[in-house]
């Protein structure tokens, strides 16, 4: 190859790179410049909080509307199918994952050089401000995450109490699985003032509700999964004819899992929406 | 007479040993009475809308797959041929899969039958013609084993393609079969398909008395080779797609079910074909109370327990056959 043609070569990389590599640098002067999120829940926090242009891509249900609550902003960005060597083509300066990401991946990114933060889901209410000051001291947005908690905490504050009796809710999920006490929903699910039933089923975690046991509890109100594309016999069991019979029960409402399943502020759209069945269930 | 009496009390046994079984306990006196009561109480919603559903279908499945696999020993004269063996059950997976993920079972309820209907038959009638009118034992089960492979592969392929994150799980249900949460729409989808199935293989029983004397004996005593074959081919698909489409492919039940009881019925295919549809009622209805007491809350899948009690059998029988096969 010619001379010129390698110099050439190298001078339009390194145009590249620094093509890629500008926006972030004006504007993030302490924190990483090359953000790669591979989880839906580090999708949601990183765009809350990222600096523009500091977060390069999103995984790839961040642009699904039925997950992402975010999906309008996240639509801004590329998506990644979270493998390690996608990600490591990115050339992010870290990467975002959850501890549930597939270690092997983690592994691979860390033994390349590349830095990755861990975030833990969110089992309860009280984790959420954790979450967002965990992201906003990876992001180097600190100032940004204390605003977000203190936003927050006045959306939980703004929230009517629970007047009593206390209505007892089931979550029923596709496969019959339930979320307990100790989950997040479960944690929405009082917040908005109902008691949950898997905890009467011993679920403090949540797991299988098997049908039978379900309405041997026989709920004052069933909230059902959200419904997915396409077809599976694993979702027949939320449209089985015995959940209609119970006399005294209702199926109402929707886990939209956008607002349900990461432990961001947007939970507080999750928590109104069952604060507003529960209104309705007591009239 | 006598043995057909004693399967239908060992059937209305298990029928009511699978209705006091689940994972709601609550006595078997009050559940019995919950069944009659239909008073809407949680107990009698979980009675008479979930155990009294599955239980119907349990024996109605082994009902058709004794009576398929029989008739189809019947006419191959040949003991290894059974429904799940030879690959309908699995054909049958396939054209349900394809009637729901394709959408039109929700367009038209009846084209989850039809399409499972409609694979089966393509099925059977491709073993006809490869197995021939004997049904040797090495073209039966390599035909078979083709068949089914082919079929489990394209089913896996179509849930594998699925927009939906739940159904390459189903996997597992459609190759093992299982009667979890199942309810009354599916006993009525299937019912009409089976009954006309069951017709079809129960008319069967003289032809194939005849057949066991050669097929040119049969010709002589007026039975009709053709009309014989066609009921085999339709009984077995209506039969057998019906059961596939609404628990999954479940093996075994044809084998073991005919194997146990022909010796109680002097080899009589006649004598055979009501006396297998009792005892597959009662097989399908005690593996799926095993399912239920073994591990309650996993949903075991009724294939795991029918291939521990069939593979071994099959084994045998492949032994025992082995100076046919070589």
């Amino acid at each position: 190859m010619a001379t010129w043609l390698k110099q050439a070569a190298a001078g339009m990389a390194f145009a590249l790179a620094a093509l890629l590599a500008g926006p972030a640098a004006a504007q993030a002067d302490d924190g990483p410049r090359r953000v790669v999120s591979i989880n839906l829940c580090t999708d949601q926090l990183a765009l809350l909080l990222a600096a523009p242009g500091q977060l390069v891509s999103v995984s790839r249900l961040a642009h699904d509307p039925q997950s992402s609550a975010l999906h309008a902003r996240a639509r801004a960005l590329p998506v990644n199918g979270s493998g390690a060597e996608e990600v490591y083509l990115l050339a992010p300066d870290l990467v975002l994952a959850g501890t549930f990401t597939a270690a092997s991946t983690v592994q691979m990114l860390r033994d390349l050089g590349i830095p990755v933060a861990l975030f833990a889901p969110a089992t309860s209410l009280a984790d959420i401000p954790a979450r967002l000051r965990q992201m906003g001291a990876a992001l180097g947005r600190e100032a940004e995450a204390e605003a977000r908690v203190a936003a927050f905490h006045d959306g939980l504050a703004a929230l009517p109490t629970a007047p009593d009796p206390r209505p007892r809710a089931a979550l029923y999920y596709v496969n019959s699985y339930t979320s307990g006490d100790r989950t997040l929903a479960g944690d929405i699910l009082t917040a908005a003032g109902f008691v949950n039933v898997a905890g009467e089923a011993g679920l403090e975690h949540g797991g299988t509700l098997p049908l039978e046991r379900l309405i041997m509890l026989a709920p004052d109100v069933i909230v059902r999964g959200r419904d997915y594309p396409g077809q599976s016999r694993a979702e027949d069991v939320l449209n089985h004819p015995a959940l209609r019979r119970l006399a005294g029960s209702r199926l109402v409402g929707e886990l939209t899992d956008r607002d349900w399943i990461c432990g961001t502020p947007q939970v507080l759209a999750a928590v109104r929406a069952m604060t507003a069945l529960r209104m309705e269930q007591a009239r | 007479m006598k043995l057909l009496l004693g399967l239908g009390a060992l059937c209305a046994a298990l029928f009511v040993a699978a209705l006091l079984s689940g994972q709601a306990d609550a006595g078997a006196a009050r559940s019995l009475a919950a069944l009659l009561a239909g008073d809407g109480t949680p107990l009698s919603v979980v009675m008479r809308e979930i155990r009294l559903p599955r239980a119907i279908l349990a024996a109605m499945i082994g009902a058709s797959l004794g009576l398929a696999g029989a008739a189809m020993q019947g006419y191959l004269r040949n003991p290894l041929a059974e429904p799940g063996l030879i690959g309908v059950s699995g054909a049958a997976a396939l054209g349900a899969v394809l009637a729901i993920q394709s959408g039109l079972a929700l367009r038209h309820a009846l084209a989850l039958p039809l399409a499972a209907l409609g694979m089966a038959l393509a099925a059977v009638l491709l073993i006809l013609a490869l197995a021939g009118p004997r049904g040797s034992s090495i073209t039966l089960i390599l035909a078979g084993i083709a068949i089914s492979a082919l079929a489990s592969a394209l089913t896996s392929l179509v849930l594998n393609l699925s927009p939906n994150p739940f159904a390459a799980a189903d996997i597992v249900f459609w190759m093992m079969g299982s009667l979890a949460d199942r309810s009354f729409v599916h006993v009525w989808l299937a019912l009409p398909f089976m009954a006309a199935g069951w017709l079809l293989l129960a008319g069967m029983g003289r032809g194939l008395d005849a057949l066991t004397l050669g097929e040119d004996t049969a010709r002589a005593m007026g039975v009709r080779l053709s009309r014989l074959r066609l009921q085999l081919v339709f009984g077995t698909a209506a039969a057998v797609g019906a059961a596939t489409a609404v628990a999954g492919a479940i093996g075994f039940v044809g084998l073991v079910v005919p194997h146990l009881l022909r010796p109680l019925v002097g080899a009589q295919p006649s004598r055979l074909l009501p006396a297998s549809a009792l005892g597959g009622a009662a097989l399908v209805l005690a593996a799926d109370i095993a399912v239920r007491e073994v591990l309650p809350a996993r949903d075991l899948k009724l294939g795991v327990v029918m291939a521990l009690i069939g593979a071994p059998l099959f084994l045998h029988l492949i032994y025992r056959t082995r100076a046919e096969m070589s």
